[in-house]
Parts: structure tokens; C-alpha cells; sequence
């Protein structure tokens, strides 16, 4: 077994699809919401939305943690990397993030020394290698990604490698989730839950979902037969008028997560007050800054940031996308003056973005979809 | 960019939270400090985000989920309601 192409199975995909349409209520409108960005490149990949019966909705979530990064904070990094001696280190996926001046692809063009690494292990490789330069790691991403950055501080720490510090912009999902469905206007019957997030937090931090809004959870994998089985556990949970949160993804998620990593990310970090998510605004204890004992590896205490909010660009909606209010191919721009080669908004940079997965997967469906969610 | 791969086990490098791992094809050295609990061996699944492994990757757990699934198609359906018929 090599846990990838098993579930790919057509014709187990086709029968699920099948089952699917059959436990559907045709008298009903079901509206999911998948969590992760990783589930909506699926979704559009395999082009799952068309194995759907026309009243299943799905809509796309917040869980890109490319797309939820103010411009202000990409302007911050391009900042400290403007300092003398600095490299500033990051995911590929942030390169074209556009900033209020311009993207780390802009900046490196205009001499700034900005590197993709792979792993943060590799930005702390540099810094050993490199003891003249002062490394900065850009650290984004949810629950899945901190502990990779908390192991990495470790090792800093334990080596005493004193030119190395990480600009910290972790987020959190639940405040996320609880901050779509305090929103307005927005009518979901369930969720596919955060399948990679859970191998950290585990499944017991959407009970809230189920106590306190009545919404199944169901914490799904991201091949096409997770994404169609969690389809099915939730109409099940539906028709059987249960509410509860499952785990679909049982093959590599523990119901209590990873018990180590959330110790790392708590030696190392710890909860902001607030922080600014692009599209859903400020957010009280949505990030993770740096703990006082690794302050001398926080950028954000080493460099004075200009910490400056810039306001999106009036022709994005991104933040509609976000929450799930919007569909990609309905915002004004979407897919002429923002493509992936020149985006406008975080949606369309990553892969993982909604608005991305759709331009380069999904376009030629639109009619089959633009019918499914009439 | 919660992307995170299956790859499997070749050898761990003693003294080191590091491991050898085979990742559809590619050999790559993946930190598995957080699956100290987990006493992993060569020939053990698991599944790497950016350098690290999360988890580690439960055959019987998957194997389950695809009998489950086998068994949900309208194929078996009918072969047991074809069965119940008979009886």
C-alpha cells in the first residue's frame, strides 16, 4: 500500500458518488464548507463537484494560511529584508504574495537577498552555514506547520545559534471556524474538518462546532475518496438527525492529536492577543508570537517593523472568497485583471487558494457548478 | 500548504532525530522528533510536512477505510439484497 493512489479509485470513487446521491434528501440544499485549501484543490483537481448531486453545495473555507496573510505583514518581511546582512527565508508559496508594495519576487528583483526554503530546518541550515548573516525565517501557516517551526527554534536554541530568528505568523484554525460562523449571512449544514491540523490538535477542539452551532464535523483526508467519504458521513449524520464530530481520516489522524507537538509549539510560542487575518479582519487569540524564552530568536523584538495595516485593494474580494460568501469566478476580477501569473489577491498566489485551484482546474465545469449553486 | 506527503521508512540515523525516508522515489532526510513515542523501524508510513514527520501513517486504519468503502457501493448492495432474496 502506498496510501496515495488507493484512494484515487474511480470506480470506488463513482459507487460513493453513487451513495451519495442516493442519501441525499432531494427536498433539501446542503451548503459543507471544507475547511482546508488543501481539500479545495482536491475538490477542484478531481473535479469532485461534478460527481455531485445538484443540491450539495461546497463551499470553500479559510484554511489557506497563504491567503490569510495581511498585506501589512508581507510589507514587514520585505522590511526586515531590506536590513543590512539580512536573508530572509520562506515557503515558495509566499514569493508572489502581493504586499502593499509589491511581492518578495518584487523585492528580491530589486536586490533583496530572499530565499524559498523547503523545511525551516533548511533556514537554520543557512544560518549555520552563514555565520556573517543575520536568517530570518518566515514563519507561516496553521497547527500543521508550528511545529516544525518550534522543533526548529529547539535546535537554534540548543546549538546556540545566535544569527537566526523566525518572524512568526501562525495561525490557529478555531478561531477561524468560530469567526465564519459568527459571520452573517452564511448558512452551512457541516464541515469537512482540517485533516492535517488534527494530526496536531486532534479531533476533541470541534466539539464546539456540534455544542454550541449544531453543525456535523467531519475531519477528512484530501485524496478524492476522503473528501466524497466525508460527503457521505455527513449526509449520514444528517439523515440520521445525529450531530457529532468523526474522523474520516483515521489512517493518519489520532482522535488526540500529536501530544509532543503541542508541547514544542507551547515551549515556543504562545497565543497573541489579536491578529489581523486578510479577509476576516481582526481576530483576538487567532496567532501565535514567539514565547519570552525564545525571544532572542523573534524577529519581531530584533527588527523595528514598520507594522503598518494596509487596506486591501478595493477591486479584491478575497475576503468574500474567504468566508465562503463569494465563489472564486464570482469576484469582479477574478481571472482577468488577477490570474496566477499577476494576482491581485492572496487567494489566486497559492495553490491551495480557492480562486487558483478553480483558474487552473475548474473553469471549464463553470456551467455544471454555476447550475449546483443556483 | 498544509500539504503533507506519505513516504515510508528506509533506515533512522542513530544518535539523531533524523530518518531516511522514501518519498515516491525520492530519498530525503525527514526530522521524526515528534514521533519519539511511536519506536518507528524501517518499513514504517509516515507522513512528512515540511521536513517533519506528523504522523505516523496507520495501515490497518487505511485498509479498514477502503473495506468500509468497498462495502458502502450499490454493487454489494444488490449482491446482498440479491443474497437475502435468495434465502
Amino acid at each position: 500500500m502506498r496510501f496515495v493512489d488507493e484512494f484515487r479509485d474511480s470506480g470506488l470513487g463513482r459507487e460513493l458518488a453513487a451513495e451519495i446521491a442516493r442519501l441525499a434528501d432531494p427536498r433539501r440544499h446542503y451548503r459543507f464548507m471544507e475547511v482546508c485549501g488543501g481539500h479545495t484543490h482536491t475538490i477542484y483537481k478531481h473535479g469532485i463537484e461534478d460527481f455531485l448531486p445538484p443540491n450539495i453545495t461546497l463551499v470553500h473555507g479559510p484554511g489557506c494560511p497563504v491567503c490569510v496573510i495581511p498585506m501589512g505583514r508581507v510589507d514587514d518581511a520585505i522590511h526586515i529584508a531590506s536590513e543590512p546582512g539580512v536573508i530572509l527565508t520562506c515557503f515558495g508559496d509566499m514569493m508572489r504574495v502581493p504586499g502593499g508594495r509589491g511581492s518578495f519576487l518584487d523585492a528580491k528583483a530589486a536586490g533583496a537577498d530572499i530565499r524559498m526554503v523547503y523545511s525551516p530546518a533548511d533556514a537554520l541550515a543557512i544560518a549555520r552555514r552563514e555565520p556573517a548573516r543575520r536568517v530570518v525565517f518566515m514563519a507561516i501557516g496553521f497547527e500543521t506547520t508550528a511545529p516544525s517551526t518550534a522543533l526548529t527554534l529547539r535546535a537554534a536554541a540548543r546549538a546556540g545559534i545566535r544569527n537566526f530568528s523566525v518572524f512568526c505568523n501562525h495561525v490557529t484554525i478555531v478561531p477561524a471556524i468560530k469567526a465564519i460562523l459568527d459571520s452573517p449571512g452564511l448558512r452551512l449544514d457541516g464541515f469537512l474538518g482540517p485533516g492535517h491540523v488534527s494530526t496536531v490538535i486532534g479531533c476533541r477542539p470541534y466539539r464546539f462546532i456540534v455544542d454550541a452551532f449544531h453543525r456535523p464535523v467531519v475531519v477528512s483526508g484530501f485524496e478524492p475518496l476522503d473528501i466524497l467519504q466525508s460527503i457521505y458521513m455527513l449526509l449520514k449524520q444528517l439523515s440520521e438527525g445525529r450531530c457529532e464530530v468523526e474522523n474520516q481520516y483515521t489512517r493518519v489522524v489520532p482522535w488526540d492529536g500529536n501530544p509532543r507537538a503541542i508541547e514544542a509549539i507551547r515551549e515556543t510560542m504562545k497565543l497573541r492577543p489579536f491578529f489581523e487575518w486578510r479577509g476576516l479582519g481582526f481576530i483576538s487569540e487567532s496567532a501565535l508570537e514567539l514565547a519570552e524564552a525564545y525571544a532572542a530568536f523573534d524577529a519581531e523584538r530584533i527588527f523595528r517593523l514598520p507594522g503598518v495595516r494596509v487596506a486591501d485593494p478595493k477591486a479584491c474580494q478575497c475576503g468574500e472568497v474567504l468566508k465562503g460568501v463569494l465563489k472564486p469566478w464570482e469576484c469582479k476580477v477574478f481571472g482577468t485583471a488577477c490570474t496566477p501569473e499577476t494576482p491581485i489577491g492572496t487567494c489566486m498566489v497559492s495553490s491551495e487558494g480557492a480562486c487558483a485551484a478553480y483558474y487552473n482546474f475548474g473553469r471549464f465545469t463553470r456551467e455544471r457548478v454555476r447550475e449546483a449553486v443556483r | 500548504m498544509c500539504l503533507a506527503i506519505p513516504g515510508q521508512i528506509v533506515g533512522l540515523v542513530p544518535g539523531t532525530d533524523l530518518a531516511d525516508a522514501d518519498v515516491s522515489g525520492v530519498k530525503r532526510k525527514v526530522n521524526v522528533g515528534l514521533l519519539d513515542d511511536e519506536r518507528l523501524a524501517p518499513g514504517d508510513w509516515i507522513l512528512i510536512h515540511v521536513g517533519f514527520a506528523l504522523s505516523k501513517i496507520d495501515e490497518q486504519e487505511a485498509r479498514a477505510t477502503l473495506e468500509l468503502l468497498e462495502t458502502l457501493g450499490p454493487a454489494f448492495t444488490d449482491d446482498l439484497n440479491a443474497l437475502r432474496e435468495e434465502e
